[in-house]
């Protein structure tokens, strides 16, 4: 991690009121995560404690401490996706690549998460590939996903 | 000859749940087949007009007005402009003349007026479409006057709780301070509730000119967009059309010429689904954590960084530039007894017709589900939809004849929240929806107070205990105890909204409520994996 990359995001954004959030996203968009070693030097520039910093970090669902694989998929199990059959999805998943939810595969291709809610909630069930909202998720489709995630 | 040289307009919506079922591919098809038969036309990116179920929807400007195909996948598009697609031509997809469709034709769209008409990001269109004619009106008459209007409108806050949105206003113009705040809480975590994001999407301005009427009348000159992470489409739509304001001389200094100065910020939350709840989004925008506060002192008097602020639901300050343009008056015709205006109604989940209805309060819960939303996508009977997202009751066929009221639903031990209307068929198993609200409150509690933080946890325990056969007549009584624990005992919404669709799965399904086969584990969230411990 560099040190001196993160000290120049906080720069950045030292300016705006409550600025940790959006440094936070700027670490992660730049580092892939918010290593634990960025901790104390977000604390040190901000004058804040290394608890705070890090009470701020575990808090969020999205501040991750390792790199998400190279594809990340996000399945919906939010109620309106749950009643178009989320849950098979999931098992879906979980037969076909031996994965579970939060976890990233040992090659490193592919991250498998769950949300709660995209919002697309008349197209369900719904999933997000590497930030692009996918509707009307079936296996066959998942399974296309998944093959082309890891064949990359 | 001239009909054929002169460029077609074609639509094909830019909303990401257009998005999610192909339409950037379908848009650059017909690029592409309007090159391969050497037709000239005008593509624009519209919003989506709020029939997802007919997304991605072609439409092409005809004499006859905007004539609707859909839903259009990519490789049909080739196909269809052969046959005459761009002159409006009677083909399987095509559903008519859009604005005539009765979907939409028996709809009352104010919030949604420009919805899908428009293309989101062009000021031109806004204004040729009725925009800023409220921010003009607003700025002509006293900030005391605008409160006088919107409290007039009977406007209440859409965001779930219903407060009056005038008194809100009032209180923060009656404090005296340097610096007042208004925030949009676009935090729009509650499945089956989309509308908020659509708004972003499909009509910015819309929203900017909201929150700069709400600055004007509480004297604010800072605003905040909080507006959650999953949504990275409304994030950049937002982030654009805030720019192309300031380049208009609708945010900034001077605003439209006047004496008004309003700042607006996009901040993007980080995942957490208690950042809905108004003062836990007020920590957030303050790089904290998002940790519930105590009322009082409540936001509009001690809000952000303690300074006075509105805290509105984006479909709240949307609809403030209709209520400044066309009077209190009209708003408030429409409606019944203390709901009124209109609501911006989502049906989701297993629903044949999911989308966007628009309509006065009053529409009845069946003429929704069934009506427009015909029945399930599975085709199997409905047997309990949820309103009001996560913390919202489930309610049977039974109850369909509720209007859709603030007071009704409340009487009815429901909610109708942000308006979000989640169908589930004669399939659902209602004992593993009842545990899936205590799991998720368990997930999601900022852990603040205890009857959320640990009611929660005991609430899935007691659940579990019922389907093991375990007691079960004195764990449902439990079970009672705890929820009242919680609704009476809660910090916030969350926790203490929690038993709502518990006891409703109970006291409508008490059926399901029996010993059982264990909840399948794919089925738990994995509770561990979400909470703390990270990094």
């Amino acid at each position: 991690m560099s040190v001196a990359l993160v000290r120049e995001i906080a720069a950045t954004h030292r300016g705006q009121r409550g600025a940790l959030l959006p440094i936070l996203h700027a670490v992660q968009d730049a580092l892939g995560c918010v290593p634990p070693e960025a901790i104390p030097v977000l604390a040190n520039e901000l004058n804040l404690s290394r608890a705070d910093v890090h009470g701020v970090v575990s808090f969020y669902h999205d501040f991750r401490s390792e790199p998400a694989g190279r594809t990340t998929v996000r399945i919906c199990r939010g109620e309106a996706c749950q009643a178009l059959g989320a849950e098979r999805l999931v098992s879906h998943l979980r037969d076909r690549c031996g994965m579970s939810l939060g976890e990233t595969s040992t090659d490193g291709s592919l991250t498998l998460e769950q949300v709660f809610c995209l919002g697309n909630c008349a197209l369900a069930p719904a999933a997000q590939v590497n930030g692009r909202l996918k509707g009307r998720m079936d296996e066959a489709r998942l399974s296309s996903i998944v093959e082309e995630a890891v064949a990359q | 000859m001239s009909a054929l040289t002169a460029p077609v307009t074609v639509y094909v919506p830019r909303d990401s749940a257009a998005r999610s079922v192909g339409a950037d591919d379908v848009a650059e098809a017909v690029q592409r087949a309007a090159e391969r038969h050497g037709r000239s036309i005008r593509l624009i990116r519209n919003g989506s007009r709020g029939m997802l179920w007919m997304e991605p929807l072609v439409e092409v400007a005809t004499a006859a007005g905007r004539i609707g195909y859909g839903p259009v996948t990519a490789a049909d598009v080739d196909g269809l402009v052969a046959e005459g697609l761009f002159d409006g031509a009677e083909l399987p997809q095509r559903v008519g003349v859009v604005e005539e469709l009765p979907w939409l034709a028996t709809q009352n769209r104010v919030t949604f007026s420009r919805m899908g008409i428009t293309d989101p990001l062009s000021p031109d269109d806004y204004l040729r479409y009725g925009g800023l004619v409220g921010l003009v009106r607003a700025l002509e008459v006293s900030p005391a006057e605008v409160v006088t209007e919107v409290t007039d409108s009977a406007l209440r806050g859409r965001g779930g709780a219903g407060f009056p949105a005038g008194v809100k206003w009032k209180t923060v113009l009656d404090c005296v301070d340097e610096l007042k705040f208004v925030c949009c809480n676009a935090d729009e975590g509650d499945s089956g509730t989309f509308a908020d994001r659509m708004v972003m999407e499909g009509d910015p301005f819309l929203l900017i000119e909201g929150m700069t009427i709400a600055a004007y009348a509480v004297g604010a000159t800072e605003g905040y967009i909080y507006i959650r992470s999953e949504y990275p489409d409304a994030v950049a739509t937002m982030r654009t059309a805030i720019e192309i304001a300031h380049g208009r001389g609708w945010l900034g200094d001077s605003i439209l010429g006047s004496s008004l100065n309003f700042d607006l910020h996009v901040r993007v939350g980080g995942g957490a689904y208690i950042c809905g709840e108004e003062t836990s989004m007020l920590e957030s925008l303050e790089g904290k954590r998002g940790m519930v506060r105590a009322k009082p002192p409540i936001p509009a008097i001690n809000g952000l960084f303690g300074k006075p602020t509105v805290v509105n639901n984006v479909l709240t300050l949307a609809t403030v530039p209709t209520v400044l343009a066309d009077g209190a008056q009209a708003y408030q015709q429409l409606g019944v007894e203390r709901s009124r205006g209109t609501q911006v109604f989502q049906l989701g989940g297993n629903i044949k017709q999911g989308g966007i209805v628009e309509t006065a309060f009053g529409v009845t819960l069946g003429e929704l589900v069934d009506g427009y939303g015909g029945g399930t996508r599975s085709g199997r009977p409905v047997r309990a939809v949820q309103v009001g997202g996560p913390l919202g009751a489930y309610l049977p066929r039974s109850q369909f004849d509720l209007p859709m009221d603030y007071e009704a639903f409340v009487a009815a031990g429901a909610m109708i929240g942000h308006g979000g209307i989640v169908v589930f068929d004669e399939t659902v198993d209602m004992v593993a929806q009842a545990r899936f609200a205590m799991e998720f409150c368990a997930a999601e509690s900022c852990g603040k107070c205890t009857p959320c933080r640990v009611g929660a946890v005991r609430g899935v325990e007691v659940i579990d205990r019922i389907t093991a056969g375990e007691h079960r007549d004195e764990n449902l009584a439990l079970l009672e105890d705890l929820c009242d624990v919680m609704t009476e005992g809660s910090l916030c919404a969350m926790g203490g909204l929690t038993p709502m669709p518990v006891r409703s799965a109970i006291s409508h399904f008490p059926d399901d409520f029996i010993a059982r086969q264990p909840i399948s584990p794919t089925s738990t969230l994995h509770i561990s994996a979400r909470t703390e411990g990270k990094p």
